[in-house]
Order: structure tokens, then C-alpha cells, then sequence
């Protein structure tokens, strides 16, 4: 593995759709032109025609369609162009773009994520489909329960506590009342959250993302073209991306490792030998409340059982020392399944520019982004972004 | 040539000889069909073929989009086409679903429509023509259901028939 990357690559234009619940208005192309559109004007291309490259971050079963990059192009500006899924999450999709930048042989490439989350009716049957179908599918039980396994064992390994996880969810709540294409900002307590009807035990209502539609379109150059096309060039310095064993009867409960060595990698490229100082703010998945606290922890951001004290405390508010989510992340903005790193990538880019509005923040030169597949996976991205 | 080996029978499977587990797919999905298809699918229910003109290509398309994928610009005009169009290709098939033959062959077709430009037409069915006549270029026109039982899908049209 190279110990720097060889070219480096930039994000130099993002486009996208306001995510919401329900988007009866358009379809899956409509929603995608829309924010390719407005991404191919933000990188400053003088024609679709420029593009060298195309990828789609998709799951068939989700979409409904078997081979789903057949589908794509034409909403892209990508017909008799190279295109191709990646079946993983943006920023799976990321670190993919910048290799094909690296070999050389493609100097724009543009990176597709979107959710139709509305249009399938059995979203949960869909998810469980990714369990074992000889030992896991027969026990029939709503595949969440699996978030509930996980966040018991975190809990019982570092000591946090209930308050502290619903803590994450007042606090990502309050911060989506900010960005204003957040859908489920709210001023909440955490006596609230843990008050809301309990689903999987130990989870309760409010501590789950809710999923919502929405298309995310991704430009990314080589050095010397991001140069050439933006003034605000936001550098990817670092990807990593793991897969663990997943089997449910095996898996390292104990240890979030996804994270822990997708940071690793990404951590060695962009030479960061201390996150918590080198890096200014962080996105990462927070799909259930616990999961912004253990990937904390697992990324080396804080000591295990030490980064829900550390929210209750503030020091994750936008004005605190390691500002995390301002975004609103996935529990205040929504769930947009495989583009949610997507978001999470947006806000870093919308903050990296100081085009983030009302909560842009002071210090904001270097983030890190964390993707997580969702249940029942045991696999996630990291990407270190940064201005210069 | 006679092979070695032990078949499966029908029994060792049903007997639990030979063990499986059976899933059967939860899959539903009601996909949105937005502007540029779901005011096609509107056109249908009202017995109207649309399609959609790109000024800048001088291309007439259908299925109508919203925007044109060769020059991406959202400047189209909406057309009615005729209810006519030709053969572009055909299959005739005689295999069904589950793999057994049928008597009457399923006659799938793309149609190019009268009025769009060479190339963009309609994926359906041919009826109330000879399998043996078919052939690339024939004339043939929409028969469709009647207006009570249009419902805004493409089976709004039952089939194309030569003419």
C-alpha cells in the first residue's frame, strides 16, 4: 500500500436534491438529473461531454432492478461512457473515483448516490435479505434487532450509559434545526428520547434514523484539472474502506473494527497521527444513536467509554472542542440508505468552502467522514478531506 | 457412455434426505413514475401516444423524457405521436415461465412510432396476426382497451395489430 497517494484528487462539484420522506414528484433519473445538473454547473464544466468517468453507489434489491447501472446514464450525461455500480455506500463509491483518477486514465469522474427509500414497500424484508438465509432468516424476527444486539454488547463493554446515547440524538436533532435540508430537527430532551416508545431494546424510537429520498452528484479531478475548475478545490488526503466477518454467531461484538482500520488506512495516507487534533470536525454515521459514539471510539477520536460523556459534556456541539455532526447527521437530516455518506461528505464540502451558512464552523481546514453499511453489516468507509 | 454416481430423487428431497431451506421473497416496491413518465402513462389513459422533441437535437423520443441524454438540456417539447408505427425487431416465444411450451407463442416487439424520430417506439406485444407473417417494417397500429379500464400503464394498450 503507498504510503502517500500517488495524484492527488478533488471533490470540485457537488449537486443535490433536498432529501424528504416522500418525493411522489419525480422519479429515481428525474431526481439525479437534477442534481447532476447542479453539480456539473458547481464544478464549472462546460459540458457533460468533459466526464471521463461515471459510478452509481447502488444495491439492486433496494432499487428494484437487477443490473442497476443500466439505468443510469442517461440522467448522468453518461450514455457511451464508462459506468459502473459500486455496490457499497458514497463513500465507497469516493475512494473508487479516486483510483480511477490515479490510474491515470480518466481525469473527471463523477460519483452518484441517491435513495428512493418511499418506493419500497417492504424496506425491512428488503434489509433482512442480507442475513444468512439457512440460520438467521428462519428465527423470522425484524432484522433491527441486530442494532439492539450490538448496542447491548457496547453499552456492557465501555460503560456508557442510556443518557449518553440519547444525548447524541438531542444534540443531532438540535443541529439539523440549522441545515435547512434537515427533515427531523427538534428541540428534544434526553429524558424524551429515552421516554419514546422502545423498539429494540435497548433502542427506542428516537434513537433510529429515519429514512428518507433524496440524490447526491459528485464531481471529482485530478490535481491539475481541480486546479484549473474551482477556486475551492476540497482535496481527498486519505480512503479506507474494511470488511469484517459478518456472521452474527461470530462477529467481534466487542470491537467496532470496520471503523478502527477503514480510519487506519485513511489515517496513513493523509498522515494523521493525532485525529483529535489534526482533524477539525467529524461526520460520521449515526444511523442509531450509539453507533456516533462507538465509531468515535473506534476511530481513535476518544478512549473507549469515554465519548458519551464527552457529548453530554458538549464537546461534540459545533461550538465544542471535536465538533461532530454538525450536519445534523442521519438522525436529524434522514437516512439515505447507500447515499448517506453522501451527507455526510456534503456538509464537509459545504464547511471546507465556508459555505455552510448559519453553522459554519470557525476552524474548519480538515474532516473526516465515516460510513457504515447499515445492519447487518460489518463493513464502512473513512475519507479525510481538506482544503488544501 | 454410463456415469458413475447416485441421482437425487423426488423423495430424498421431500423425505428430508437431502436438506434445503426454503425462502420465499417479501419484495414490494411501488416505484414513483414522476413528470416525463407518469404524464405518458397519463396520455395512455386517455387513448394519447406522447412523446418528447428535443429542439437542440431535432430528436422526437419516446418514452417522453423531461431531458434529453445526449445534449442534457431540459429544453423539450411535448408531441402527441400517431397511434401507428412499424416493426423494429420482433421474437416469437414459445417457452413460457416455467419452462414449458406454449401452444399460442408470446409475440414481443419494439415498434417504432409513427412520428418520432427512427429508432424511439414502444416494447410490447403483436396479436390478431399469422406468427409466420411477421416481419421487420411491418405496419401495424395500438389496440386499445376500453376507456373504463384504462388505468395509466402501458397495458393500457392490449397489443399492436397489423393494419
Amino acid at each position: 500500500m503507498p504510503k502517500n497517494f500517488y495524484e492527488k484528487v478533488a471533490i470540485v462539484g457537488v449537486g443535490y436534491t433536498p432529501p424528504r420522506p416522500l418525493t411522489p414528484d419525480v422519479s429515481y433519473k428525474e431526481m439525479i438529473y437534477e442534481a447532476a445538473v447542479k453539480s456539473y454547473a458547481d464544478a464549472n464544466l462546460a459540458s457533460h461531454k468533459d466526464i471521463n468517468g461515471f459510478i452509481t453507489c447502488a444495491e439492486d434489491l433496494i432499487e428494484g432492478t437487477s443490473i442497476f447501472d443500466e439505468y443510469t446514464p442517461d440522467q448522468l450525461g453518461a450514455v457511451q461512457k464508462p459506468m459502473h455500480t459500486i455496490t457499497g455506500d458514497t463513500l465507497h463509491g469516493l475512494a473508487t473515483a479516486v483510483m480511477n483518477i490515479q490510474t491515470g486514465l480518466m481525469d473527471i469522474v463523477v460519483v452518484e448516490a441517491h435513495s428512493k427509500a418511499s418506493n419500497i414497500k417492504t424496506l425491512s424484508h428488503i434489509i433482512n435479505y442480507a442475513t444468512d438465509p439457512i440460520l438467521n432468516r428462519p428465527l423470522n424476527v425484524h432484522p433491527t434487532y441486530i442494532a439492539g444486539l450490538e448496542m447491548q454488547n457496547f453499552l456492557n463493554r465501555t460503560k456508557t450509559t442510556l443518557e449518553q446515547c440519547a444525548s447524541v440524538v438531542v444534540k443531532n436533532k438540535k443541529n439539523s434545526l440549522r441545515n435547512d435540508i434537515g427533515c427531523f430537527g427538534a428541540t428534544l430532551t434526553t429524558k424524551e428520547v429515552l421516554e419514546s416508545p422502545p423498539t429494540f431494546s435497548p433502542l427506542t424510537q428516537l434513537q433510529m434514523a429515519n429514512h428518507v429520498d433524496g440524490a447526491v452528484v459528485f464531481v471529482l479531478a485530478s490535481q491539475k484539472t481541480a486546479k484549473k475548475l474551482s477556486k475551492k478545490p476540497i482535496w481527498i488526503k486519505g480512503c479506507g474502506w474494511i470488511s469484517d466477518s459478518p456472521t452474527l454467531e461470530t462477529r467481534n461484538w466487542a470491537s467496532c473494527d470496520y471503523a478502527k482500520l477503514s480510519a487506519k488506512m485513511a489515517y496513513k495516507q493523509a498522515n494523521i497521527k493525532n485525529p483529535k487534533t489534526q482533524i477539525d470536525f467529524f461526520e460520521v454515521d449515526d444511523t442509531f444513536s450509539y453507533k456516533e459514539l462507538e465509531h468515535l471510539e473506534a476511530i481513535g477520536v476518544y478512549k473507549d467509554g469515554t465519548a458519551g460523556r464527552a457529548c453530554m459534556n458538549g464537546e461534540l456541539d459545533p461550538d465544542g472542542k471535536t465538533p461532530v455532526n454538525v450536519s445534523g447527521g442521519s438522525l436529524g437530516v434522514g437516512s439515505l440508505l447507500e447515499a448517506s455518506g453522501s451527507l455526510r461528505t456534503l456538509e464537509i464540502v459545504k464547511q471546507l468552502r465556508g459555505e455552510a451558512g448559519p453553522r459554519q464552523l470557525k476552524k474548519a481546514n480538515t474532516a473526516l467522514a465515516l460510513s457504515w453499511r447499515g445492519i447487518p453489516t460489518t463493513s464502512g468507509a473513512t475519507l479525510i478531506f481538506s482544503r488544501k | 457412455m454410463e456415469l458413475k454416481g447416485t441421482t437425487i430423487s423426488k423423495q430424498d428431497i421431500e423425505s428430508g434426505k437431502v436438506l434445503f431451506t426454503r425462502g420465499d421473497p417479501n419484495a414490494h416496491y411501488t416505484w414513483d413514475t414522476g413528470i416525463g413518465i407518469g404524464r405518458y402513462l397519463e396520455g395512455l389513459r386517455k387513448g394519447k401516444i406522447f412523446g418528447t422533441h428535443c429542439k437542440k437535437c431535432n430528436r422526437t423520443v419516446i418514452p417522453p423524457r423531461v431531458f434529453c441524454e445526449l445534449c442534457f438540456s431540459p429544453n423539450i417539447e411535448w408531441r402527441q405521436l400517431k397511434e401507428t408505427g412499424v416493426i423494429n425487431t420482433f421474437s416469437i416465444c414459445y417457452v413460457n415461465w416455467d419452462a414449458q411450451r406454449v401452444q399460442t407463442p408470446h409475440l414481443p416487439a419494439v415498434i417504432e412510432i409513427d412520428g418520432a424520430t427512427k429508432g424511439h417506439g414502444i416494447l410490447h406485444l403483436l396479436d390478431e396476426v399469422d406468427p409466420k407473417l411477421i416481419k421487420i417494417g411491418m405496419k401495424v397500429k395500438a389496440v386499445w382497451k376500453r376507456p373504463e379500464e384504462r388505468t395509466g400503464a402501458i397495458t393500457d394498450i392490449q397489443y399492436f395489430k397489423p393494419y
